[in-house]
């Protein structure tokens, strides 16, 4: 059953061809059923794969399958391939499965939007993108999975092109990621000039995995660090992660999917698809422990202090991924890829809640401007709150266990870091918690001119029946999802599944069962300090609290003010310098001084053209005679 | 008794000297005109000069193909006079300096 794993591929691919085709003629809501269908398709195909992969030994769960090769070149071969393991099919399973809920829900959040079809388009080749990402057996093929997702990412965050935000968004995306797929370029001309071949595990040349020893000395941290730099970019990681923020223009079942659940995790799958490499460099696992602890407390503070409901999500998905980056480099793979899936649930979920808000608010993202939804919007309030819950950590819900988890790996290898990120879970706990109490609790504030001059708002409505379906889902997920991998049961489980492919028992990590209660009780304390103290402070009719919203949080740690500074305003002034000095006037000086000088000799040549003909008779008598001189010269002398 | 060929070849050399001269100092396109044919005639002076000093032929051939284009350029230079003549009413050449830079 493993072999037909091409057809989850292929599956996206139709829906997105048939809609380029004819989407537009079918139009609402046909095409979002028809873009739904193939990706549903794509889930039930990941789980007669996934079923097939687990009725396999454990230590033949690798199946790789070459089509074809896409080229050949010298020493290097890359095939069309696919590699169906542990690691690649419970990526495939939530990827597709998440994708095809906010399908789903795409159906009803779309509807009546002008390009209705075009959105289903983007989101079908998103997802095949995304798979290839997934399934690829070498490197080259990941890359272009991988700038697939980023394109398909560029058009849907720009998908309302005629707002100049959103277009500027894209833009902003496109290149912060640029910088990153430089990095990933590098590390895979590095791994190639180095071993030979870009096949993770079988293949011509035998696979990277199987040349390790070239790796040696710094070659692996080099490799390990431009990943990283790619990663930083598509995960959204310091330094390139300011670009999340500005994702949010685009559709929110984009931000659910694209930009909360699967391609911002692609840098942590790409680090822990590659981690033997990882395994071959102490400083390259503590940097990426660093950079990803770093990101995750920033991106909690500044999260603290936003006032629209998509960028606080936003801050706490960058936030979260820095969380996965910390497992990476604390080498408990297990624990990011457990965090991720039980993030993509969540984080789907919340996404999906905000959206039913703005859509029940008429466009309203102003957290300031909600207030009291829990009376309107029972579904969306319920299943939201468990997303809450969930994310902040409060037992027995998922993100306890997959942040558990987390914190428990960083503590035995980095205590430092683990201070660090069990404060951000006391962040987590209080910016969630503040979205909460002012999205749904207290008393409406949505009913009143603004302090601005916003228009009072309508009576919120309850999403429509398509929307709340894929949040119930993604409530029961989120509420039961642990169960792939509770610590009790650690011998069958997502750790002993994923187990073949990180080349270990992942979960015990020289923890006694002591320390673990004890870690896991200061998890749930952080969790509930923050979300009481959150909740305390923000109930009540005073929504204006500049001291707990500094002007520093809210403008990102003056992240984009420095970028601006260094590269921005430079570049801008390089710019201005090379149009009026290089260009106008050493350029158009150029060709400008060229005509000058044509003009110059013809108005002193043309003197010569007197306009009478005894001049020009002279002129002719005048080399008559010298041309005589030179002849009777060269007779007599010569 | 007969002159030898040095005083023809001097002869020459003085009407294609006062043609000369005559073309470079006259204003009036008519004597300009009469100062070509003067040069053209010592040039012919001198083939004759030349083909009966070396008995070549040749140079009284020449003579004939001269005669022909220096009718033709008269008849030509004498159109281009008249029209000119009866366009501006004038003969002198500094007048027509449409060709001035």
């Amino acid at each position: 059953m493993v072999h037909v794993a091409y057809l989850m591929l292929l599956l996206p691919l139709a829906g997105f061809l048939v809609l380029l085709t004819v989407g537009r003629r079918v139009g609402d809501p046909v095409a979002g059923w028809i873009g739904t269908a193939a990706v549903g398709g794509s889930f039930v195909v990941a789980c007669i794969v996934f079923a097939g992969l687990v009725g396999l030994p454990a230590d033949q769960r690798l199946v790789v399958h070459n089509y074809y090769t896409w080229f050949a070149s010298g020493g290097l071969s890359v095939p069309v391939g696919t590699q169906v393991d542990p690691l690649s099919m419970t990526m495939c399973l939530f990827i597709t499965g998440v994708s095809a809920l906010i399908h789903l829900y795409s159906i009803g959040y779309m509807k009546a939007d002008r390009d209705y079809s075009k959105f289903f388009v983007y989101m079908n080749l998103f997802v095949f993108s995304m798979l290839l990402l997934v399934l690829a057996n070498n490197l080259v093929l990941t890359f272009v999975g991988w700038e697939g997702v980023g394109v398909c990412s560029y058009f849907l965050i720009a998908f309302w092109f005629e707002r100049d935000a959103a277009a500027s968004a894209g833009k902003k995306a496109m290149i912060y990621n640029r910088i990153g797929d430089a990095g990933f370029l590098l590390a895979i001309f590095l791994i190639f000039f180095k071993t030979g071949t870009v096949t993770y595990e079988s293949g011509p040349g035998g696979g990277i995995f199987g040349q390790l020893s070239h790796l040696g000395g710094g070659t692996a941290t080099v490799v390990v660090l431009l990943l990283l730099l790619a990663a930083t970019g598509k995960s959204a990681q310091i330094p390139l992660f300011n670009w999340l923020p500005d994702a949010m223009e685009g559709p929110t079942p984009v931000s659910a999917l694209i930009h909360a659940a699967t391609m911002v995790t692609a840098g942590v799958y790409l680090l822990c698809r590659m981690n033997p490499v990882l395994h071959l460099t102490a400083h390259g696992m503590t940097v990426i422990a660093v950079i990803g602890t770093a990101t995750a407390f920033v991106a909690a503070t500044i999260a603290c202090a936003q006032q629209d409901i998509k960028r606080v999500l936003a801050f706490s998905t960058v936030s979260q991924i820095g969380y996965m980056m910390l497992a990476v480099g604390s080498g408990a793979y297990t624990a990011a890829i457990f965090l991720m899936v039980m993030h993509a649930f969540f984080k789907a979920l919340l996404f999906l809640g905000a959206g039913s808000v703005i859509h029940g608010l008429e466009d309203e993202q102003d957290l300031k401007r909600m207030g009291a939804l829990r009376r309107y919007m029972r579904w969306t309030t319920v299943t939201f709150s468990i997303g809450w819950l969930a994310i902040i950590g409060i037992p027995p819900l998922s993100g306890f266990w997959a942040k558990g988890d987390v914190l428990d790996n960083a503590f035995a290898h980095y205590p430092g870091l683990w201070v660090v990120a069990l404060l951000t879970a006391v962040l987590t706990a209080y910016y969630m918690s503040r979205l909460e109490v002012l999205t749904f609790g207290d008393e409406p504030r949505w009913d009143t001119v603004g302090p601005h001059g916003e228009p009072a708002h309508h009576t919120p409505h309850e999403a429509p029946l398509i929307m709340l379906v894929p949040l119930v889902v993604l409530a029961v997920l989120s509420l039961f999802g642990e169960v792939i991998n509770l610590p009790w049961a650690h011998t069958h489980s997502l750790n002993s599944f994923l187990a073949p492919v990180f080349s270990a028992d992942q979960y015990v990590d020289g923890l006694t069962t002591t320390r673990q209660w004890v870690l896991g009780l200061a998890d749930a304390v952080a969790a509930v300090v923050g979300a009481v103290f959150a909740i305390i402070l923000w109930r009540g009719a005073a929504v204006d609290k500049p001291a707990w919203e500094p002007a520093f949080l809210q403008r990102v740690w003056y992240w984009d003010d420095a970028y601006d500074l260094v590269i921005g305003r430079p570049s801008q002034r390089l710019a201005v310098f090379c149009a009026w000095v290089i260009d106008g006037r050493i350029i158009d000086g150029a060709v400008n001084g060229v005509a000058h000088l044509a003009k110059v000799t013809g108005t002193a040549a043309r003197r010569l053209q007197t306009g009478y003909a005894r001049n020009y008779a002279l002129g002719i008598a005048l080399g008559m005679a010298l041309l005589v001189a030179f002849m009777l010269s060269r007779t007599w002398w010569g | 008794m007969s002159l030898s060929g040095a005083w023809y070849l001097g002869l020459s050399a003085i009407v294609f000297t006062i043609g000369a001269i005559g073309l470079l100092v006259r204003r009036n396109v008519l004597i300009m005109f009469m100062c070509i044919e003067l040069m053209l005639n010592a040039a012919n002076l001198t083939f004759v000069t030349f083909a009966r000093m070396l008995g070549d032929i040749g140079g009284q051939a020449v003579v004939f193909f001269v005669l022909v284009v220096a009718a033709a350029e008269v008849v030509v230079g004498l159109g281009i006079v008249v029209t000119n003549f009866r366009r501006r009413a004038t003969t002198v050449a500094d007048d027509l300096d449409a060709l001035k830079g």
